[in-house]
């Protein structure tokens, strides 16, 4: 096991049916499965004698709002003896239940709790599935492409009721977002012109 | 006869100056002896990520000085190697040999407040006093180069913002000179200290396997004995040019982890002289106009200057369709950058990997079973800071 098509062979031989896609950029090897196998995977990653995949670094989402299957869950693992890391990936929609690797990885918790609250992802198994970074009582999951960058309540501290409450956003100017795709195609023509005499010449 | 037992709910933090910052500890007591630990972590979330993912790539650099903030430039670091990555730009070599010298006095800016604050948690005084003067004399460094103490702002994609000033190389190194007298010094107060060492060592003892289980990294999981640095094992920058130890612990207690501190200093102090020994004159920052800005000058002179200044700063650069996870060696552990770009100028997604995040998670694991007074020699020797676990 000296490099990473090698890793690469042997992850694809042993899990021939379970692995969808595989390929190597940047000295990572990018991996994408199905949800329902992800537990066979992550167990035979962890314990084979040739991968010991023992670390899990991070587990993320990503959200694709306009496709159907909406989130793409992201698990990353580093081999500490072999020097390897993988990216493990597959997608899944809005309202699937997926597995939790507690039991595999007790790092994974919160992680998992991270990804419930910022994506509202939600888990099977999960010992202690609570939000984990926003307040007490908030609503919503900030990290969703279509949940506003400003929030829905700002809070304050209310004389009156002698006490911090939670009113909807007000803002005297919108956040400005400017849209840089400019429809005018730049130098293009020029380029080309320019090809063209040097072509000639 | 039997005598029922009730536990102890007991509220630590988020005022609490041993918490290291904004940590809510519930902890479950039977008599003196912690059984139960719930962190409850998120008072200082500022949606970093969502805010970079509406932010260009060089606008998003400031949010990383903001995440571990006693260490502001290695953050910067991780994320800059992530978009050099996928754009492939080449980094000049003066400019890696100033990162990795800026990523070194993080490094031991960092180990100094972790240090003496472990200490302070104990009932140690003095270090913090002789530590933080120390420290001070950094963040001038800090400010010289960049312009401010803490939030540096001061790595780009290419490179670094601006040239060293005058006079800034040598003061290091007559930094450099001085340093390790002092950590000889703060060494006499605690290394042998009878008071220190029966509140550190045997506390807190993380075995090898758990380590793993728990992704610990960096003096976590060296103070274990895994030896285990991303800037030996996947190098980054210039890291492969120099020559340095990687300290490792032995029993993965409190005690151990302070050792390893301490000898890191020592290391960091050497990676800092090699690399001004070793830096030649030359370009600071990638000589493609279309990543790094022009120079003042340019500007007042050259059309294509202006016009490259005015696309820099108003859109920014456009990064090309890719996923990526880089991670450094941060004083804390391994910070990485997962970062998804989708051609435009802002990341799609940047997923922020902290390391006290993944420590702090093992707080229930670490004090089971401990008495109450370890509870802030633990957490000190964890290595907390709020800004990166809240992100």
């Amino acid at each position: 096991m000296n490099n990473l098509n090698d890793l690469e062979k042997k992850i694809n031989s042993e899990l021939n049916t379970k692995i969808k896609n595989s390929e190597i950029r940047h000295n990572q090897l990018y991996i994408s499965i199905d949800c329902n196998d992800l537990m066979d995977v992550c167990v035979f990653l962890k314990s084979n004698k040739n991968t010991k995949f023992r670390q899990l670094i991070e587990i993320t989402a990503v959200d694709y709002p306009e496709a159907t299957k909406r989130f793409k869950i992201v698990y990353l693992f580093l081999s500490h003896e072999f020097n390897y890391r993988i990216i493990l990936s597959y997608f899944i929609n809005e309202k699937e239940v997926i597995p939790s690797l507690t039991s595999i990885f007790p790092s994974a918790n919160w992680m998992e709790r991270e990804l419930f609250d910022m994506y509202g992802v939600n888990f099977k198994d999960h010992p202690d599935l609570r939000r984990i970074l926003t307040d007490y009582g908030f609503e919503g999951h900030p990290l969703r492409k279509d949940f506003p960058l400003t929030g829905h309540v700002e809070s304050r501290y209310s004389e009156d009721q002698k006490k911090v409450i939670n009113e909807p956003v007000k803002l005297e100017q919108n956040y400005r977002n400017f849209d840089y795709e400019s429809p005018w195609k730049g130098t293009e023509y020029i380029k080309r012109q320019t090809e063209k005499n040097d072509e000639k010449n | 006869m039997t005598k029922k037992i009730k536990t102890l709910n007991l509220n630590f933090g988020p005022q609490h100056p041993a918490a290291h910052g904004v940590l809510r500890l519930i902890l479950e007591l039977d008599g003196e002896v912690v059984e139960k630990a719930d962190p409850h972590i998120g008072l200082l979330h500022r949606g970093t990520e969502k805010l970079i993912e509406n932010k260009t790539y060089m606008q998003a650099v400031p949010y990383f000085d903001r995440l571990d903030y006693v260490a502001p430039m290695n953050q910067e670091h991780a994320f800059a190697l992530a978009i050099e990555k996928i754009l492939q730009i080449e980094v000049p070599i003066r400019a890696q040999f100033i990162r990795v010298m800026f990523c070194e006095i993080g490094r031991i800016l960092s180990h100094i407040l972790n240090v003496t604050t472990q200490a302070l948690d104990v009932g140690a005084l003095t270090p913090s006093l002789w530590g933080f003067e120390e420290r001070e004399t950094l963040m001038t460094f800090y400010e010289r180069v960049s312009g401010s103490r803490l939030h540096a702002n001061y790595f780009r994609a290419g490179g670094v913002h601006q040239d060293l000033p005058r006079g800034l190389a040598d003061d290091i190194l007559d930094f450099c000179e001085s340093f390790p007298k002092i950590i000889d010094d703060l060494e006499t107060l605690l290394t042998d200290n009878r008071i220190f060492k029966q509140r550190n060592v045997d506390i807190g003892i993380v075995s090898k396997e758990d380590a793993l289980d728990y992704s610990f990294s960096g003096v976590m999981i060296r103070g274990s004995g895994v030896p285990w640095d991303l800037r030996k094992s996947q190098p980054y920058d210039c890291y492969e040019q120099l020559d340095f130890k990687i300290p490792v612990g032995k029993n993965g207690d409190c005690y151990d982890r302070y050792l390893c501190r301490i000898e890191e200093m020592r290391e960091s102090v050497g990676i800092i002289k090699q690399c001004i020994a070793k830096m030649t004159k030359g370009p600071i920052k990638s000589l493609d106009g279309k990543i790094s800005p022009p120079s003042k000058k340019d500007i007042k002179q050259s059309m294509e200057s202006l016009i490259h200044h005015f696309k820099l700063f108003t859109e920014g650069y456009r990064v090309n369709k890719d996923e990526i996870y880089t991670a450094v060696e941060a004083p804390k552990g391994e910070f990485g950058v997962y970062l998804i770009s989708d051609g435009t100028s802002k990341p799609y997604k940047c997923k922020i990997r902290a390391p006290g995040f993944s420590h702090l998670q093992a707080m229930d694991y670490l004090i089971k079973g401990h008495m109450l007074a370890d509870v802030p020699a633990v957490l000190g020797s964890l290595d907390i800071v709020f800004g990166e676990v809240d992100r």
